[in-house]
C-alpha cells in the first residue's frame, strides 16, 4: 500500500483530480504544513484588503442601499408598485423567496450531509458555503416579510398571545414556512458561528493590535484549543450536523408543500418536495461555485481550495442537475397519465404557450442542457467553462421558479379569469439589488471572518496523525 | 490566600510543554496518562481523533441534554398546535381550557399530520441550540480569561503547536519533578505559567 508519493508535501503539484484508487490524492497542495495553511487564511482576515475587493465591495453595497431605499418606497407606497395581480397574485416575491432560500441550501448541504458521510473534502468549502447560506436566507427572508402588504405587522405570524384572539393558522403552509425558514436561519447561523470559534481564536492570537485582539477575542468566547473542549465541540458538532441534515430536507419540502398542498394544476405535484431539495440544492451548489472560484484566485487560496474541490463539486451539481430534469419530465408524465385535462393543458401550455421562451424554454436550456458539458473533464478542470455551467445554473434555477408561479397561476381553471403577467421596473430592480445585499455581507465576511475552517483543514491533513513523518504508507487515516 | 510564608509571589498556575508535531506529541500523552496526572490538558489547533482514549478522558453527557432538548421541543410542538388549534374539544388533551379553535373549511379540529412541520421545526430548534449551549457551559465558555493567556508562545496553540499543561492542582505536582519529567518526554520548551 506505500504507493503514496511522498513528494506531494515538498513539491507542487497542479492536479489532484485523479481518481486512482491506489494512490489517494491530496486534499491540500503546495507544500503547505500547519503554519502555513494558518498564515494563508489569517492574512485575509488581518491584512489589508485587496483593490478587488474594495471595488467589489463598494458596488455591491451601492445596489444594497438601492434595495432598501426601494423596500422603503414600497412601504410608503405599497405592493402595487409590482406587478402582482390577479390571477398572478404571487409573483416575484416568492420567486426571489424560493430562489434565494434554495440558494442557501448548499451551506447547510456542505456542512452536515457532507460531514455525516465523511467527506473530507468539505472541510475547504464548508466555512464560506456556510456563510453563503446565511446571506442568502437573509436576503430570501425579505421578500416575504415585504411581500405581506403590512411587514410592520409581520410580527402577527408568530405564535403570541394576544387580546385580538388572533391566533395563526397551523394547518397552513405558509405558517409552516415562518417555523421552518426561522428555524433554519437560526441553527444554520449557530452551526456556522460555533464551527467558527477556534479559527476565531487563531486569528486572535495572531492579531497584533489591541482593537483587532479585543474584536476577535470576545468572538472566540477564549476558546484555547484544550483537548477536553475539542470532545465536546466534536461531539456537538457531529450532533449539530445530525439535526442539520433533515432541517435542510424538511425547509425546502416544506417551501413546496407552499404550492404543493394547493389544488392547483402544475402545483398540486407529490413530486415537489425531493424536487425542490434537488433544484435547491443544484442551485446552491451553483452559487458556491460562483462565489469560490473567484474569491480562491482573489484571495490566493488555490492550494487549499484546489482543482480536486471544484471537480467534486461540478460532480455533485451535475448529479443534482440530472434529478431535475428528471423531475421535470416526470411532471409530463405524471401530467399526460393522469388523465386530469386541467393538468394536461398546463403541460402543453409550459412549452408552448406564452412563457414558452422567456420561461420553458430559458429554464430547459440552462438547467438541463448547458450543465451536461460538466461530463466531460476537460470542462470540469477550465474554470472558464466551471463559471459557464454555474452561471447558467444560477438563472435556470431562477427561471424554473418563474415557470412555477407564472405559468400555473396566469391559466387557472376559469378561462375568464386569465391574465398575463405583467413585471414592473420595481420586480426586476429588486431582485437585481437584492444580490447588492448578498454581495455586501458576504464581501464584509471575506475580508473579516476565516473564510476557510482551518481547524478542520488541518485535521485533514498528512501531518495530523502520528507517524506521519516515519511511513508515508498510510491510506489518509483522516478519510476513514 | 496565602498558603504559607515561602510563598511571596502570585500562585503557581501549572507548567506548559510544548511539542512540535504528532509524533512527539502522542508518545508524550501516553506517559502522563501512565503518570496518573489528573488535572492536565493537552492544547492543540485541531481536534486530534482518538485523544480522548490516549488520554484517559471520559465522553461527554452532552448527547444526553440534547435528547431532553429535543423531547422537550417536540412536546412543545405537541402542545403549541394541539392545545391552541384543537383546544378541549374532540381532543385527547385533558385541559380544560379553550384556545382558538377555528373551523375552516370543515377541516377537523384534530389535524395532527398538518401540525407534523411545526412540531418538527421546534424539535430540532430546542435540540440544536441545546447542544451549542450545552456544549459552552460544559466547556466554560465565554471565558475571557484564563492564565494560559499571558504566555506569548502559547498562542501557538491555535495555529501550528501543541501543548501538554499539567496544572498546579495536580495531587502529583511538583514544579520541580513535573519540569524534568515534561523535559524528558521530548518537549520543545518549558514554560512556568503563574496564576
Amino acid at each position: 500500500m506505500s504507493t503514496i508519493n511522498p513528494s506531494y508535501i515538498t513539491s507542487v503539484p497542479s492536479d489532484n483530480t485523479y481518481d486512482d484508487p491506489a494512490e489517494r490524492p491530496p486534499l491540500i497542495t503546495g507544500a503547505n504544513d500547519f503554519t502555513s495553511v494558518t498564515d494563508k487564511v489569517v492574512d485575509i482576515a488581518l491584512g489589508k484588503p485587496n483593490p478587488i475587493w474594495w471595488a467589489a465591495f463598494l458596488t455591491a453595497s451601492f445596489f444594497a442601499l438601492l434595495f432598501f431605499i426601494q423596500i422603503g418606497i414600497l412601504f410608503v407606497t405599497g405592493v402595487g408598485i409590482w406587478g402582482n395581480n390577479q390571477p398572478v397574485s404571487w409573483g416575484f416575491p416568492i420567486i426571489n423567496f424560493v430562489f434565494w432560500v434554495g440558494i442557501g441550501h448548499a451551506g447547510t448541504l456542505i456542512s452536515a450531509i457532507l460531514f455525516l458521510f465523511r467527506q473530507n473534502w468539505r472541510t475547504s468549502i464548508n466555512r464560506f458555503a456556510e456563510a453563503m447560506t446565511i446571506f442568502a436566507v437573509v436576503c430570501a427572508g425579505i421578500f416575504p416579510l415585504i411581500h405581506v402588504g403590512r411587514p410592520w405587522l409581520a410580527f402577527w405570524l408568530f405564535p403570541y398571545p394576544n387580546q385580538m384572539a388572533m391566533w395563526p393558522q397551523f394547518r397552513s403552509p405558509l405558517l409552516w414556512d415562518v417555523f421552518a425558514v426561522s428555524t433554519y436561519f437560526s441553527v444554520s447561523l449557530a452551526f456556522w458561528y460555533v464551527g467558527m470559534v477556534p479559527d476565531l481564536a487563531t486569528i486572535r492570537d495572531r492579531a497584533k493590535n489591541r482593537l483587532t485582539q479585543m474584536f476577535y477575542g470576545v468572538l472566540a468566547l477564549g476558546w484555547n484549543g484544550s483537548s477536553r473542549h475539542w470532545q465536546r465541540f466534536e461531539r456537538m458538532y457531529l450532533l449539530l450536523a445530525a439535526l442539520a441534515t433533515p432541517l435542510v430536507l424538511s425547509v425546502h419540502s416544506v417551501v413546496s408543500f407552499d404550492f404543493a398542498i394547493s389544488q392547483l394544476p402544475g402545483w398540486h405535484t407529490t413530486i415537489f418536495p425531493p424536487y425542490f431539495v434537488a433544484g435547491a440544492i443544484y442551485g446552491g451548489f451553483a452559487m458556491v461555485l460562483t462565489l469560490a472560484v473567484p474569491s480562491r484566485a482573489i484571495f490566493g487560496i488555490q492550494d487549499i481550495i484546489t482543482p480536486r474541490h471544484i471537480d467534486l463539486m461540478c460532480k455533485v451539481m451535475l448529479g443534482t442537475g440530472l434529478i431535475v430534469t428528471f423531475a421535470y419530465t416526470v411532471e409530463f408524465f405524471v401530467a399526460a397519465y393522469s388523465n386530469h385535462h386541467f393538468e394536461q393543458f398546463l403541460f402543453l401550455n409550459r412549452p408552448f404557450g406564452p412563457y414558452k421562451w422567456i420561461g420553458f424554454w430559458c429554464m430547459f436550456t440552462l438547467n438541463c442542457v448547458i450543465p451536461q458539458i460538466l461530463w466531460y473533464k476537460p470542462c470540469r478542470q477550465n474554470l472558464w467553462t466551471v463559471m459557464l455551467a454555474a452561471m447558467s445554473v444560477n438563472a435556470g434555477m431562477w427561471f424554473e421558479r418563474y415557470v412555477i408561479v407564472v405559468t400555473s397561476l396566469h391559466r387557472d381553471f376559469l378561462p375568464s379569469s386569465w391574465d398575463d403577467f405583467q413585471p414592473t421596473f420595481y420586480d426586476f430592480s429588486m431582485f437585481a439589488c437584492s444580490f447588492g445585499l448578498f454581495f455586501s455581507l458576504f464581501l464584509i465576511f471575506l475580508k473579516v471572518l476565516p473564510i476557510v475552517a482551518i481547524a478542520e483543514v488541518k485535521s485533514v491533513m498528512p501531518q495530523a496523525h502520528e507517524g506521519h513523518g516515519h511511513d508515508h504508507g498510510h491510506d489518509e487515516k483522516g478519510g476513514a | 490566600m496565602a498558603a504559607d510564608a515561602t510563598t511571596t509571589g502570585p500562585d503557581l498556575y501549572g507548567i506548559i510543554a510544548e511539542f512540535k508535531d504528532m509524533d512527539t506529541l502522542m508518545p508524550a500523552v501516553r506517559k502522563c496518562r501512565d503518570e496518573g496526572f489528573e488535572k492536565w490538558d493537552v492544547h492543540a489547533p485541531f481536534p486530534i481523533h482518538g485523544i480522548d482514549e490516549e488520554m484517559g478522558v471520559k465522553r461527554t453527557i452532552l448527547p444526553y441534554f440534547v435528547l431532553v432538548a429535543g423531547l422537550l421541543g417536540m412536546s412543545t410542538g405537541i402542545i403549541l398546535t394541539v392545545y391552541t388549534m384543537a383546544g378541549p374539544i374532540n381532543t385527547w388533551l385533558w385541559v380544560n381550557l379553550e384556545a382558538y379553535p377555528y373551523l375552516i373549511s370543515g377541516k377537523p379540529f384534530n389535524s395532527f399530520a398538518a401540525w407534523i412541520p411545526p412540531i418538527f421545526e421546534l424539535t430540532i430548534l430546542f435540540s440544536a441550540f441545546t447542544a451549542v449551549f450545552a456544549m459552552l457551559g460544559l466547556n466554560g465558555l465565554p471565558m475571557l480569561y484564563h492564565p494560559l493567556f499571558k504566555s506569548q508562545n502559547f498562542r501557538r496553540a491555535t495555529a501550528d503547536r501543541f501543548f501538554i499543561c499539567v496544572e498546579a492542582r495536580d495531587p502529583r505536582f511538583d514544579p520541580e519533578t513535573t519540569s524534568n519529567f515534561l523535559r524528558d518526554l521530548g518537549a520543545e520548551s518549558l514554560e512556568i505559567i503563574e496564576e
